[in-house]
């Protein structure tokens, strides 16, 4: 046609990818994950004019180094992926519970709350059967009050849950003043140090049951979203919630209880981090990890399998850029400019997997 | 009885980097992209503006003359480069990747708080200089410069006590809430944030307008970072003192209900709530109240986001497609 | 008429999607000072052929000449700066924004909302229109809506209007306040289209009528010249003879008994108005009507999925036993013991899980079996088998998305799943929308195999000769009324036409 010629047509042209192999979807982050590490490493050379590859050698040396080391990478990975696999439920549903940070802490609050008002009252395992319940349902509360109003009135919940993460932080900053030991220190200090009441015990070494617990969580919550009615209710009510109320399920109750065990479990590691390991509560105790765990969950396209590796990749270089911050005299915060760095790669590869960009043959080509 | 000539200036001066932060993210906001990496963003805003100066009094130090337009423009731009960098690296991946941008805001945040502590905490190191700590006073000077002395009587104090950057933050803020109410491009703006698919099919460049709005929103919340670092804290870089307040001005976006010019009064609320403890006599015993005061304006936001949201009132809700990429080819 | 002038007109005109011609070479000329009507059944090239002309879609072949000249039409913006303005069936208006911002919207040059208020009472003064500028959107009826469209396209300096189906949305009041302002228009000197399925409406307002049947034009008459009997045949065509099986029903009782059912959608429009009627066992009863005209809502309605005003829902067992079905949910129909199935219009949106395999999608209906907490997908999969075995669904395994699976397969696997559950009532909406000619007969057969056991089918269809030939009995809609309820046997293509367009069909004046 005559007149098609004046049409200008875009150079390129990006459509959706109906699917693409599982395989090939994993070599796109494979592929992102290694251009990653090597811009985390450039930028750790031109800071520390150190060669390439004994930075290498000392992220790996930071998270594995030692017998010690190696126990708390996998500590610290326990808990990041007991927080993720908290929030994804929530996610899978589509509702997205930034709130994790709140959750956990004031979970961490109940615990430390039984461990300092109960000393006196109670037998160890009662306080320790107080503390389970209470960080649990504490946590379930923090999340049931944005899930409430996101299912009565529509409530935006990233902006819901994000607001009580503060509330959270400022409860336990009341309890901290009221409870610092000694009096205008500011800090609460280790929580019955000398009668160990209400410290969760130690299962072989004091690094092993929060492992123990992660690894149950991830056994369960991979059961809970893949076999278990509510999984498939779930399932269904963030793919379509019409399909949802077409086969009778009530899509608000479904909101609701997912919350109580999102935040619950959120609750749980509060626990699991002031019973278990800290034996302490501070406003930072939780650590900025119920946003990493946002990030670590939607990585593994919230499947808890994959989390366990999402979630190492995320502690193993938190853990090694720590060691070159020490090994150089530089700043600690290094490890969060090496996370930003792989997260954005693999943020960024996504498009690649769900997107195809078609370069459009010129006229000319085509009427070849 | 609070002070109030003494209350207000310091309520004002915690005030500005949330009036900063929240006229960002609500032009941010009203192109449908929620940037949950402001916080990120006004940290490298800080930085980047004290790692300008930085230089530049150490080149002073070295032999150089002290250059009044320099000691201004030179963290000015620094601080805006760094800011529009992280708007241009959200914009290219919420926008142009279509990520997601919860995930994508929250990347942003670790990675900008943690830019500001990495440099912050380790630039005298890097730089190889010896100096004991970065205390630029001499920016600072420049940047606090208010048009009145200690001297002042009680006008002078509240309203004219300032350095530029307080006055620059009101204007920004009465100017965005004139363009996006009253120009062209902020109906097209608004259109965008509201029905990208409407405001394509009437011809307005929804990328364009996203990625625009974004980087702008982003060197504004920037400036947040800059005006506390220079002019609050006098120069002085302390790793995590700006704190939570990134978040708190997305807090207040929600608080003003998308309203730049409401949120000169907010911000100013939040700032005063923000040091209110520090005015409510508590006495010694129960300094734990203050805590709780501190809480006020996260609940405050909290009641006013359920509020508006029973309420179904539509100017009040946020933009309909906040958090949503836009895919023509998806109808 | 040698005296008019031709503002638009189509040469040879061509659009295909995919596989699917939509149009095929059409030639019109609409004139100015004109109202021009557009017929054609659903899905007959109508929409598509103006949305050429609006600048929504880019013709595959063929010329357009715009008041004489060759022109290009590549985008919206292209045809407001010819002149042409189409107001489309779904508006594309911004909620929040005032009416004047709205029309406004896209153009250039600094912003006055007060000229541009100004200009707008202008244009509703000389039409008579009545639209406050300073009005938000979400606070204004459907007509209002419209007329903000219509006044948004005579702002950019439209004078050829397109109007997609104008009246679907409107009372009968309001299209008469519509139809006046079109008039003044026409007085104007203005080029007007309007897309309509409705005789009364084209007697009433056109000067021409032209007319579409399945992409082709068919032919053009003065409205003047013509009746409204002689332009439904043209729009239907000759009956084509499909045969489709009609076994006798045996022994058919009362089933589902509806009776005075009111529904009003959510934005408080009515959809359904005075519904009644009985639906048999063992018997298939169509459901003829222009598309929107509250088969979705009588559907759900029954299915428990949509409250009503009022009315009734009986659902009568075979000893005779009645129960209401109006306000109870889907869990609470089955829970009562009946087995009610539902094939929605929204495949992939409503009746399937599109990212889910088979086997889950199998299991929507099934999931809450057993004690356990637990799911059993023993069941579903061995159900996805049997449908995928049965009725020769084509994919890769029952563990593939059933969103990558074609129109065809997908209905299939719903309808399998939807009889699997040895039904008493089926629901179908355009059970054979989009599916190819072998499929459609799949679907067919087995809305027949029901039928023989003894199942009360509804039927929602489109296409009337596949109504005529499935159906025993037919319901025909109008504007959400019953326009009557014919014998599928005796009755004939053009009856039927008729009541769809206005209650009662010819026989009734209104």
């Amino acid at each position: 046609m005559n007149n098609n010629e004046k049409v200008k047509e875009p150079l390129f042209h990006i459509v959706k990818r109906d699917a693409i192999p599982v395989g090939k979807a994993w070599g796109i982050r494979v592929i992102a994950i290694v251009a990653a590490l090597l811009v985390c490493a450039l930028v750790t050379t031109v800071l520390t004019k150190d060669n390439p590859l004994s930075i290498y050698a000392t992220i790996f040396k930071g998270a594995f180094g030692s017998a010690r080391k190696t126990w708390v990478t996998f500590q610290d990975l326990s808990i990041l992926l007991i927080i993720s696999l908290a929030l994804t439920p929530a996610f899978k549903m589509k509702f997205w519970n930034i709130g994790g940070e709140g959750q956990v802490l004031i979970g961490g609050l109940a615990s430390a709350a039984c461990m300092i008002l109960l000393a006196d009252k109670m037998s160890n395992a009662g306080i320790i059967v107080c503390m389970i319940v209470s960080s649990i349902a504490a946590g379930a509360i923090w999340g049931l009050v944005p899930a409430f109003f996101k299912a009565k009135w529509n409530t935006n919940e990233t902006l819901a849950t994000l607001m009580m993460n503060y509330i959270a932080t400022q409860l336990v900053a009341f309890y901290t003043v009221r409870w610092e030991v000694p009096k205008g220190s500011g800090k609460i200090g280790i929580i019955n140090q000398s009668t160990s009441l209400g410290w969760l015990p130690q299962i072989g070494n004091k690094y092993l049951l929060s492992i123990i617990v992660a690894v149950i969580v991830t056994a369960g919550m991979y059961i809970y979203l893949n076999y278990s009615k509510h999984g498939y209710e779930i399932a269904v009510v963030g793919e379509s919630e019409n399909t949802a109320r077409y086969v009778g399920m009530k899509v608000k109750k479904v909101i609701i209880r997912t919350m109580l065990l999102s935040g619950g479990l959120c609750g749980l590691a509060g626990l699991l981090l002031v019973g278990g390991i800290n034996h302490t509560i501070t406003t930072t105790i939780a650590g900025g990890q119920g946003f990493t765990a946002v990030m670590v969950s939607w990585l593994a396209k919230f499947n808890p399998i994959t989390m366990i590796f999402t979630s190492f990749l995320i502690v193993f270089l938190g853990r090694g850029a720590g060691e070159i911050s020490t090994r150089f005299g530089l700043n600690h915060s290094f490890s969060d400019i090496l996370t930003g760095i792989i997260l954005f790669f693999i943020i960024g590869c996504e498009f690649f997997i769900y997107y195809k960009i078609n370069f459009r043959k010129s006229k000319k080509e085509e009427s070849k | 009885m609070i002070d109030l000539v003494a209350f207000i200036p310091r309520a004002v001066g915690q005030g500005i980097p949330l009036l900063y932060g929240s006229t960002g993210e609500i032009i941010t906001q009203k192109s449908g992209n929620l940037n949950l990496g402001i916080p990120g963003v006004m940290y490298v805003g800080a930085i980047s503006g004290v790692i300008g100066s930085f230089f530049y009094e150490q080149s002073i130090k070295n032999g150089g003359t002290e250059n009044g337009f320099l000691m201004i423009a030179i963290p000015l731009l620094c601080s805006l480069l760094g800011s529009f960098l992280m708007g241009l690296l959200y914009s290219f991946l919420t926008v142009t990747l279509r990520a997601n941008q919860n995930v994508t805001g929250l990347a942003m945040t670790t990675f900008g708080v943690g830019f500001g502590n990495f440099f912050g905490g380790s630039l005298i190191k890097i730089s190889g200089l010896d100096v004991p700590s970065i205390a630029l006073s001499k920016t600072s000077t420049y940047f606090s410069k208010s048009f009145v002395g200690t001297d002042a009587g009680w006008f002078g104090k509240i309203f004219l006590s300032y350095g530029f950057l307080a006055y620059a933050a009101i204007i920004i803020a009465i100017a965005s809430a004139l363009i996006i109410k009253r120009t062209r491009v902020g109906l097209h703006l608004r259109a965008v944030g509201e029905s990208p698919t409407t405001a394509d099919a009437a011809g307005i460049n929804v990328t364009r307008y996203k990625y625009v709005a974004t980087c702008a929103g982003c060197m504004i919340a920037g400036l947040g970072g800059l005006y506390y670092v220079m002019d609050y804290a006098c120069g002085v870089w302390s790793n995590d003192a700006f704190g939570d307040r990134g978040w708190l001005a997305i807090a207040l976006v929600i608080f003003t209900i998308w309203r730049p010019d409401m949120s000169i009064f907010a911000s100013i609320l939040f700032g005063g709530l923000y040091i209110l403890y520090l005015y409510i006599p508590t006495g010694m015993d129960h300094m734990e109240y203050k805590e709780i005061y501190k809480m006020i304006p996260y609940i405050v936001t909290l009641v006013v986001l359920v509020i508006t949201s029973m309420r179904n009132k539509r100017e009040n809700q946020p933009p309909a497609s906040l958090g949503l990429s836009y895919f023509r080819e998806e109808r | 008429m040698d005296k008019k002038q031709a503002a638009v007109s189509l040469r040879n005109v061509t659009k295909t999607f995919g596989k699917v011609t939509a149009n095929s070479k059409v030639n019109l000329d609409i004139y100015k000072g004109e109202i021009l009507a557009l017929l054609g059944e659903n899905g007959s090239g109508k929409t598509t052929l103006m949305n050429m002309l609006s600048g929504i879609y880019f013709p595959d072949e063929g010329q357009i000449f715009i008041n004489g000249r060759e022109e290009v039409i590549r985008s919206p913006r292209d045809a407001y700066s010819l002149g042409i303005g189409m107001v489309h069936q779904h508006f594309k208006l911004v909620d929040v924004l005032t009416a004047a911002e709205n029309i406004v919207l896209g153009m250039e040059g600094a912003l006055n909302l007060k000229a541009a208020s100004a200009r707008i009472r202008e244009i509703c003064d000389r039409y008579g229109f009545e639209v406050d500028p300073g009005r938000k959107i979400y606070d204004m009826s459907v007509s209002e809506k419209q007329t903000v469209e219509i006044v948004k396209v005579l702002y950019r300096g439209a004078d050829i209007l397109i109007l997609d189906e104008p009246t679907a949305v409107l009372t009968p009041q309001e299209t008469e306040k519509l139809f006046n302002v079109l008039r003044n228009m026409r007085d104007d000197g203005k080029a007007i289209v309007i897309i309509t399925h409705k005789m009364h409406e084209v007697e009433s307002l056109s000067d021409r009528v032209a007319v579409l049947r399945r992409g082709e034009y068919v032919g053009d008459m003065l409205t003047a010249d013509t009746t409204a009997q002689e332009m439904t045949d043209m729009m239907v065509g000759h009956s084509v003879t499909l045969n489709i099986e009609r076994p006798d029903p045996v022994n058919p009782k009362p089933r589902i008994e509806v009776k005075n059912l009111t529904v009003r959608n959510a934005e408080g429009i009515i959809k359904l108005e005075d519904v009644s009627f009985t639906a048999n066992s063992g018997e298939i009863l169509g459901i003829a009507g222009i598309s929107g005209c509250g088969q979705k809502e009588l559907l759900e309605a029954i299915a428990g999925l949509q409250p009503a005003e009022t009315g009734s829902i009986s659902y009568i067992d075979d000893n005779g036993e009645r129960d209401e079905l109006l306000g109870k949910d889907p869990l609470k129909i089955a829970g009562m013991g009946v087995t009610l199935s539902f094939v929605p219009e929204d495949r992939l949106g409503m009746g399937l899980v599109g990212n889910m395999d088979l086997t889950d999608n199998m299991m929507l209906r099934s999931f809450r079996r057993g004690r356990t907490v637990f799911t059993d997908r023993k069941a579903p999969k061995h159900l996805a088998e049997n449908v995928v075995k049965d009725l020769e669904v084509v994919t890769p395994s029952v563990a593939t998305p059933v969103r990558r699976l074609s129109g065809g397969n997908v209905q299939k696997v719903l309808v399998g799943r939807e009889i699997a559950s040895a039904p008493t009532v089926l629901l179908t909406a355009y059970a054979v929308r989009g599916l190819d000619i072998n499929s459609s007969y799949t679907i067919y057969d087995l809305i027949n195999q029901q039928k023989k056991a003894g199942v009360a089918v509804v039927f929602v269809g489109e296409d009337l000769d596949v109504l005529l030939e499935i159906s025993d009995r037919i319901l025909v809609l109008c504007g959400g009324r019953v326009s009557g309820v014919v014998d599928g046997r005796t009755t004939d293509k053009n009856t039927v036409g008729m009541m769809m367009t206005r209650v009662g069909g010819g026989k009734l004046s209104e």
